[in-house]
């Protein structure tokens, strides 16, 4: 599905991001860890092809294809979500209205017609349902004023209607008390099918969990250091970063 | 002939059309003569700094137009807001047009300003209104009062609201190749009594049209008035808007302003708060591109205490367009306890578009709350990769962050119909089409 060959990029002239390989298939949950500042962030947006990153070297294939030139709204239309560990603030625009706006976009990219209005909103009320978020939440500004917590839950709740084929989830779990980490955890098992597949970065094992991860891989200074199963996570847990600072610096 | 010497000749002969006995005739003598010795502003006046009538000046405009015309309903339906019942109050090149209009006398005047100027019955009414509030000094008011003779006269008398709102509507048809027109409007709202009404100035053809007009309004006693001018002409046609609003205790007015096409518009505001509870509101939204100019100047003097005054304008520039926002806000000394807010908020779409955005405020008294803010910026990119990352498209992602930007100021239009039809005039200035009504 994902297929990330030595990619590098830049900010501002520094280098962020220092040769990824990673490889993600269909069915499978992969985490991304790694000390803050690492490169976490920058990887998920330059994989939704954010600008701001300048990818100086090494490619990026979805299913196959060299998405070097999509726009950000061509990769969503082709399957790409990216829940953002800072979401976005955009006052006048209400929920229902920017996830109508979305869908149908989406809907005409594909040469479809609009979604019915009744589709429309019994897919709003199903998937609002599924998320525990009140009705009343959805005819306010996007994000503008909302909790740290309701923002996550409010990224997962378009994921939820989006239905992406890949979606990654940037530090999702911060900020969800526990009741909100399980009803979020249960958004994304939810989703989670054979033909999907999901990245998960996260600085804590609680959340790994609740999606379990196939794949476990240690970002720092812009490379994947190490890879392991759901066990690295518990290790990380217990013994911090040190050690993988120290097995890098070799 | 430059147009300041044709139209202080052409008064000579607008005298041979007017009652010259009339006393209204004393009050437009005195104002040619101001106009004859202050002539149009120059960039050289503060207030005009960043507005020429310059260009307009060398276009041959008639100042009467030639022949009468009339228009079909169906042809110009759509400048109205058609989905609701209205009194209309229409002209055709600067002549009341009685098959476009429906006004009337049922409790309520809603008619025109040639019989309130003319008829004895409306003596009185005239006597204590007429050229009372509007300046008797800055020079294009006074050329207008110069030529007032037509437009629309609304009284509303104590307690009494009209059925529906009221559609003022002027048509130029182009069949001058250049014409100036000078509506006069008159605007009473009695004790008690409320109204709404939505006026706009529409040009049907590419020939030049140069428009001067100037609104008296008084709203007396806990009277409402909520006025909307919807500002949408085509690239040939220029606007010199003069409203003056005299308010009295607990009156609330609102002015929405809606600027989105015309060569060049010039608005000026004026509030007299001379009362007590009163509520001043002035918004505005401004999409304009090409080489457009929109100046808007805004003006409240607080003179009595306890009230309030709110300004909300939003901007957005494209291409090589210019904005101008001017805010002045006068506190007398006694006013105290006074709100004033005045907001003035930006875009630039484009790196050849300018706005100037001042506000000017004259405080005398010690316990007010003032606030004013202005701010001139761009779309946020991070808002923008946010929407894109959705699968919105740049070009909706634009429009959309750019809706969301004006659209607090359509929350206050209490016309849904209005409400709709601005969305619309909206969308289509941003050329997209998003399938829903913020
Ligand atoms: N737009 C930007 N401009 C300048 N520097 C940036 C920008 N984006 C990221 N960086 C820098 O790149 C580095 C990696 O940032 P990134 O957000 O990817 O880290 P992260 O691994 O997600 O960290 P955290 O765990 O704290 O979220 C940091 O040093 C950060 O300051
Ligand atoms: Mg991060």
């Amino acid at each position: 599905m994902l297929k990330i060959k030595d990619l590098h990029a830049n900010v501002e002239g520094k280098e962020i991001l220092r040769g990824i390989n990673l490889e993600v298939n269909a069915g499978e949950v992969h985490a991304i860890m790694g000390p803050n500042g690492s490169g976490k962030s920058t990887l998920a947006s330059v994989i939704a092809g954010n600008e701001t990153y300048e990818v100086t070297a090494g490619d990026i294939f979805l299913n196959g294809e060299n998405i070097e030139d999509l726009s950000p709204e061509e990769r969503a239309h082709n399957g790409v979500f990216l829940s953002f560990q800072y979401p976005v603030e955009i006052p006048g625009v209400s929920v229902t209205n920017f996830m109508k706006t979305a869908i149908n976009e989406s809907r005409k990219a594909k040469g479809l017609e609009d979604m019915p209005a009744k589709d429309m909103l019994k897919l709003i009320r199903d998937k609002s349902e599924l998320l525990e978020i009140d009705r009343k939440f959805l005819s306010r500004s996007l994000n503008e004023g909302f909790s740290g917590g309701e923002k996550k839950r409010n990224e997962i709740f378009q994921m939820a209607m989006l239905e992406p084929k890949l979606a990654i989830l940037d530090e999702t779990d911060s900020g969800l008390d526990i009741d909100a980490l399980r009803i979020v955890a249960n958004g994304v098992n939810k989703l989670k099918s054979k033909d999907n597949a999901v990245v998960v970065i996260t600085h804590y094992q609680r959340l790994l969990e609740y999606i379990v991860p196939d794949f476990v891989h240690v970002l720092y200074n812009g490379k994947i250091v190490k890879s392991g199963t759901k066990e690295l996570a518990m290790e990380l847990e217990e013994k911090g970063y040190d050690w993988i600072k120290q097995e890098a610096a070799v | 002939m430059d147009l300041k010497d044709k139209l202080v000749s052409s008064f000579l002969a607008f005298e041979n059309n007017v009652d010259v006995h009339n006393p209204v005739h004393d009050v437009r003598t005195e104002a040619i003569k101001n106009f004859e010795t202050k002539g149009f502003p120059s960039r050289k006046e503060e207030a005009w700094k960043y507005t020429s009538l310059n260009s307009l000046q060398k276009i041959d405009f008639s100042i009467f137009p030639k022949k009468e015309s009339s228009l079909e309903y169906k042809d110009v339906k759509k400048y109205f807001i058609h989905q609701i019942d209205t009194y209309k109050i229409v002209f055709i090149d600067g002549v009341f047009s009685s098959n476009l209009s429906e006004t009337t006398h049922d409790g309520v005047d809603i008619c025109l300003m040639s019989s309130a100027l003319t008829k004895p019955m409306y003596k009185a009414v005239i006597d204590v209104y007429f050229n009372k509030v509007a300046s008797k000094d800055e020079s294009l008011t006074t050329l207008n009062t110069a030529f007032s003779r037509e437009g629309a006269y609304i009284y509303i008398p104590k307690n009494k609201v009209p059925k529906k709102p009221i559609e003022i509507i002027h048509f130029s048809t182009g069949n001058d190749v250049a014409l100036m027109l000078q509506p006069r409007n008159l605007i009473i709202a009695e004790e008690n009594s409320e109204m709404q009404i939505i006026e706009r100035h529409q040009s049907l053809t590419s020939n030049a049209v140069l428009t001067n007009c100037v609104t008296e309004i008084f709203a007396a006693k806990n009277a409402i008035v909520d006025y909307y001018k919807v500002q949408n002409d085509v690239d040939s046609a220029s606007l010199v808007d003069n409203t003056y609003v005299d308010q009295k205790d607990g009156s609330h007015v609102k002015v929405h302003t809606f600027s989105f096409g015309g060569k060049l518009l010039r608005n000026n505001l004026n509030f007299y708060q001379n009362g007590e509870r009163i509520d001043s509101t002035m918004k505005g939204i401004t999409i304009i591109g090409d080489k457009q100019h929109v100046d808007h100047h805004t003006l409240v003097h607080h003179i009595e205490p306890n009230c309030e005054s709110h300004q909300d304008y939003k901007g957005i520039y494209a291409d090589s367009s210019t904005g101008v926002f001017n805010g002045k806000i006068i506190v007398d000394k006694i006013a105290q306890k006074t709100n004033a807010f005045q907001k003035n908020n930006n875009i630039l779409i484009s790196d050849k578009a300018t706005i100037n955005t001042k506000p000017q405020l004259e405080i005398f008294a010690d316990d007010v709350k003032c606030s004013h803010g202005c701010t001139i910026g761009q779309l946020d990119e991070e808002a923008l990769f946010y929407l894109q990352s959705r699968g919105i498209p740049k070009k909706e992602a634009r429009a959309l962050l750019m809706y969301a930007f004006a659209n607090n100021v359509l929350e206050s239009v209490s016309i849904p119909e209005l409400k709709v039809r601005i969305n619309k005039l909206i969308a289509n200035k941003l050329g997209v089409n998003l399938g829903f009504d913020l």
